[in-house]
């Protein structure tokens, strides 16, 4: 080839890039996955990109899941909306009822002409995320469910079997503890796995009117007697130094990477950067334990994570485009590669047979505890999920009440029921702006 | 304070200010009004529809325990910082000002946190006493047996957004210090000393009485910083927490609007701080004033 | 000094020694850890001394950031946190200037009204107005852009305020003058009034390029999108993290480069800020 011709087609090229570029519809969408979660998630949308050229995802993270949310909420009374934002599963019912901001996915794909069966995901997702009509109205992205993440090294070290109950946690505790592990016992997303999760697992409700789902009239009874000996309890683990508090959310992550607690429980979705992180010991997760005083079998837990939901206020070709990602995230391949290098549960049947088959769950012991927890017994009216509007702030409010039991400031039950009343009033604030 | 010459020309005047009037009216007094309006009524969190609920949002802010322990909390918060960083500038400056020689290179190191942002000013030292890595954590643990994890201990998060507001604010009061102290004349001092005052009787008796002035203009300022701009060393840091203990009032008008998306509450929080904001300027102005007719 | 003591020679020096000390300790430890890799920072105690990853973390951090807070490259941060600083400095002192310029020395209706209503400003700290003035943004269509970054913080009455003082100290005969040469009042302004203020406006500069470089909620909150994310503000990011892997060593990476042109600025023109500062409050 001589030099001008290759001037030439290079040119041609340039040009053709460029108006490729220029004729492409951009997407906007909002994540709160920090972290190796946040690369992978970035990773898909790359992959989408490169994958066809009229549509571009920008994928942009916005800081944690009440960030995001909050800024979505924001920029729609600004109209900046993104396309799709990801909300974690308590604020489903503050989304579900902005019924003109969102525009439901199942009517997104209909009138986009995609297949879109709700029918594809497992009941844990489908019980959490429905509307009445039985319609999903946003895209279940990742969901997981806690687990108690062990430290195999420290427990073998020290002769100790696997807790199964509460009891058990703090008799290991104890050894532990004498061992000179500095927090045997830790946890995360305290409002979610040590009070939502509780009540699910031991078929407590949450509060009335089926955990909202029946009616936004509903009012917490998490004040229960269970609860607060739960959190009595572990207020007395802490006064003994069993337990540490870490923190809110994922904080407290490096008391389990660097060996400070040996029992940790929280979301299985850690499994990814734990497999990354920690190389100096094993580890792997269990089911959450029992609480032998409320009931001897545990019900089924309950899933946490998010969806993606589609606002209202674009173009129809963004749409499309839009359509056209939802699709590429909820393919089946997709999901297992997802589920496999996270530890999110497979949110699709599918997807959870073809990782059956390709022997992921034979190879990683422990990563089938997740799943197994979600579809352990057919779900209640307690532990189907939640469906309380400003739970968000709610989840709030727990945090801060508990954190006053764990300094020491309050007993469990002002805790409790000072969180219920706050948070009862927070709820007659959402029925009467949603009325 | 006038001026006796005067150029005539009808328009040339607006259209100089015009510029700077735009802005405060677009942009300070249009907000203002919009938070008054706002505060009287209870929104939802996308702005679809409003209803008007008179003084609720201002009587539940009253009735809530929380939000008067704010203002406690507030008023700590604010004390501590410009005791803190007045107490350590006032000793800083007066040493400064014994030393000449080296004065001007000891000025060098201790001027520039001025120009730290509020915010890294946090992340500094919230990296410094992190529980598990930090190294002044490390050294209370190792030195004086203090438990320190401010992820848990309320008054330890409070401390924490303390020394690192005082901490940024330290160089600001040292520079006006010693711009006061370098103005009281060498002469009173020597006199008092043939006098036969000691030092630490020459300090209270005169050089302190000289700097009033100058302490409490920075009382005023500090307090106004401790109250205001120091809302990015909490939202960077602690987020309020734990269990609120470090969510001072202004923090609070981000945190009910921006994360709670309870508009009409937040708005009244509005209100409420802009009153107080009056209040300390009228205090502030007093003293404006009185150098502007030196 | 009025007299020679020894002991309360060295208590001096050790007081300023120790306030040196306190002073610089943090960013001393933020330099060391920002050179070493992220597993030398998980644990107490942490290295206080420089390791040899200094390179790899700052070109990691400049030109691709970090990944896991989405990898918004410095480089992007620091460009738009000056595009921000400058533009606020430079509207502050012009506008300031102009309305100070128009106060002075014009007589016109209203003249008092303009002046309180700067006046004001003082008393409305954007963090207690917050919701509404972001509201306002919104409504202008401003939010993502550089104008939102800068126009709303440009009105400054403390600018107006110092240039109203200086202007209230030169001498009237200098207005007779230019009035005798048939000079109006646009050239008055640029052929006298502007050099003379030129040391004012130096200094007034440093301190105004600091208050607009250190700006946080407010890019915070009307930047969503990242190529516009300024430097302070993207540092909140990386803090919260949580659940995360350990980047402390990034983070302090970004803390040493988001307050390394303020602080340089201080340091160069030591003298001009000094002035700058004590002048612009008094």
């Amino acid at each position: 080839m001589n030099l001008k011709l290759l001037a030439l087609s290079t040119a041609a090229s340039v040009l053709a890039l460029s108006t490729a570029a220029t004729a492409q519809t951009e997407v906007n969408f909002w994540h709160a996955m920090g972290g190796q979660l946040g690369e992978q998630t970035d990773a898909f949308a790359t992959t989408f990109n490169a994958m066809q050229n009229q549509c571009k995802v920008n994928s942009v993270y916005q800081g944690n899941y009440t960030e995001t949310m909050t800024a979505a909420i924001a920029a729609f009374r600004a109209g900046e909306q993104p396309h799709i934002v990801q909300v974690f599963e308590v604020g489903t019912a503050t989304m579900m009822g902005a019924e003109g901001a969102i525009y439901p996915v199942h009517q997104l794909m209909a009138d986009q002409g995609i297949a879109f069966d709700e029918g594809n995901y497992i009941p844990a997702v489908i019980s959490y995320y429905s509307d009445t009509d039985g319609n999903m109205l946003s895209l279940p992205f990742n969901s997981s469910t806690p687990v108690m993440w062990i430290n195999i090294d420290l427990f073998e070290a020290n002769n100790l079997e696997i807790p199964t109950t509460w009891d058990e946690v703090i008799e290991a505790a104890r050894v532990l503890k004498a061992a000179g592990v500095v927090s045997p016992f830790g946890k995360g997303w305290q409002s979610w796995t040590m009070i939502e999760n509780y009540s699910a697992w031991h078929d407590l409700p949450m509060g009335t009117m089926e955990n909202g789902f029946s009616g936004t009239t509903t009012e917490f009874t998490f004040n229960n007697d269970h609860v607060v000996n739960h959190i009595q309890r572990l207020s007395d683990m802490a006064a003994e130094g069993l337990f540490v508090y870490g923190g809110r959310r994922g904080d407290s992550r490096p008391q389990f990477v660097n060996g400070e607690s040996a029992m940790w429980i929280n979301s299985s979705a850690y499994f990814g950067g734990f497999v990354a992180d920690i190389k100096d010991f094993k580890f792997t997760q269990v089911p959450m334990p029992v609480d032998a005083a409320v009931r001897a079998e545990p019900q089924n837990s309950i899933i946490g994570g998010a969806t993606l939901w589609v606002m209202r206020g674009h173009e129809d070709a963004e749409y499309a485009c839009t359509a056209q990602f939802l699709d590429f995230l909820s393919q089946t391949e997709v999901q297992a590669d997802w589920a496999q290098s996270t530890g999110y549960v497979p949110i699709t049947t599918a997807a959870a047979e073809l990782m059956e088959q390709r022997g992921f769950f034979a190879e990683n012991p422990g990563t089938d505890v997740a799943i197994n927890q979600l579809s352990l017994n057919t779900p209640t009216a307690n532990s189907r999920g939640l469906r309380f509007g400003n739970y968000v702030q709610v989840r709030d409010v727990i945090d801060e009440e508990l954190e006053a039991v764990w300094s020491g400031t309050k007993t469990a039950r002002e805790a409790i029921d000072e969180a219920v009343r706050r948070g009862n009033e927070l709820l007659r604030r959402f029925e009467n702006t949603s009325g | 304070m006038h001026k006796r010459v005067v150029f005539q020309n009808r328009w040339l005047p607006f259209l100089l200010v015009a510029p700077q009037i735009a802005v405060t009216l677009i942009f300070f007094i249009w907000p203002a009004w919009q938070a008054l309006e706002t505060s009287f009524y209870l929104e939802d969190a996308f702005g679809f529809s409003r209803k008007f609920v008179g003084f609720d949002n201002f009587t539940r802010l009253f009735a809530d325990a929380g939000y008067l322990r704010s203002f406690w909390r507030t008023l700590v918060f604010g004390v501590s910082v410009t005791a803190l960083s007045m107490g350590m500038a006032l000793a800083l400056a007066v040493a400064a000002n014994r030393v000449i020689r080296t004065a001007t290179a000891y000025r060098t190191f201790l001027i520039w946190p001025y120009a730290v942002a509020p915010a890294l000013a946090g992340v500094l030292w919230f990296f410094m006493m992190n529980p598990s890595l930090g190294i002044v954590a490390y050294m209370l643990e190792g030195t004086f047996g203090v438990d320190w994890n401010h992820y848990i201990n309320g008054n330890q998060a409070l401390i924490l957004v303390i020394v690192a507001a005082a901490w940024k604010q330290i160089s600001y009061n040292f520079l006006f210090f010693l711009a006061g102290l370098q103005s009281i004349p060498k002469s009173l001092i020597e006199a008092a000393a043939i006098d036969g005052a000691g030092p630490a009787r020459r300090f209270w008796t005169i050089v302190f009485p000289l700097l009033s002035p100058t302490t409490f203009f920075l009382l005023v300022v500090n307090l106004v910083y401790a109250f205001f701009d120091t809302f990015a060393i909490i939202h960077a840091t602690t987020n309020g927490g734990p269990a609120d203990a470090t969510s001072i009032l202004v923090y609070k008008v981000y945190a009910t609007g921006f994360v709670g998306q309870d508009y009409g509450s937040s708005a009244a929080q509005s209100v409420i701080l802009m009153a107080l904001v009056v209040a300390m300027t009228v205090v502030q102005f007093r003293f404006i004033e009185r150098k502007v007719q030196y | 000094m009025v007299e020679n003591r020894p002991l309360a020679a060295i208590l001096t020096h050790v007081v300023l020694i120790l306030g040196t000390l306190f002073l610089c300790f943090p960013v001393w430890v933020a330099v060391v850890a920002s050179t070493h890799p992220g597993e030398a920072l998980v644990r107490s105690p942490i290295p206080l001394w420089f390791g040899d990853k200094a390179w790899e973390n700052y070109s990691q951090l400049l030109s691709g950031g970090v990944p896991s807070t989405g990898g918004v490259p410095l480089s992007t941060m620091l460009g738009n946190s000056l595009i921000m600083a400058i533009g606020i400095t430079v509207g502050k002192i012009a506008i300031s200037l102009t309305s100070a310029f128009a106060i002075v020395y014009f007589r016109f209706p209203f003249r008092m009204l303009f002046f309180w209503l700067i006046f004001i400003t003082l008393m409305l700290p954007v963090e207690v107005r917050i919701l509404p003035t972001y509201e306002v943004v919104a409504r202008l269509g401003m939010l993502n852009s550089y104008s939102g970054l800068i126009i709303p913080l440009i009105a400054s009455a403390t600018a107006t305020f110092l240039f109203r003082q200086f202007f209230l100290t030169i001498p009237d005969e200098l207005v007779e003058a230019a009035r005798i040469d048939g000079a109006g009042p646009v050239r008055f302004f640029f052929d006298i009034l502007l050099p003379l203020s030129r040391t004012n406006i130096a200094a007034l500069f440093i301190i105004l390029f600091i208050y607009g470089w250190n700006q946080y909620l407010w890019p915070f909150l009307i930047t969503t999108d990242p190529d516009l994310y300024t430097i302070v503000m993207g540092i909140q990011r990386m803090v919260n993290v949580g659940e995360a892997i350990p980047i402390w060593h990034y983070t302090m990476g970004t803390a040493v480069l988001a307050m390394l042109p303020p602080v340089l600025v201080v340091l160069a023109m030591q003298r001009l800020f000094v002035k700058g500062l004590v002048e612009s409050e008094k």
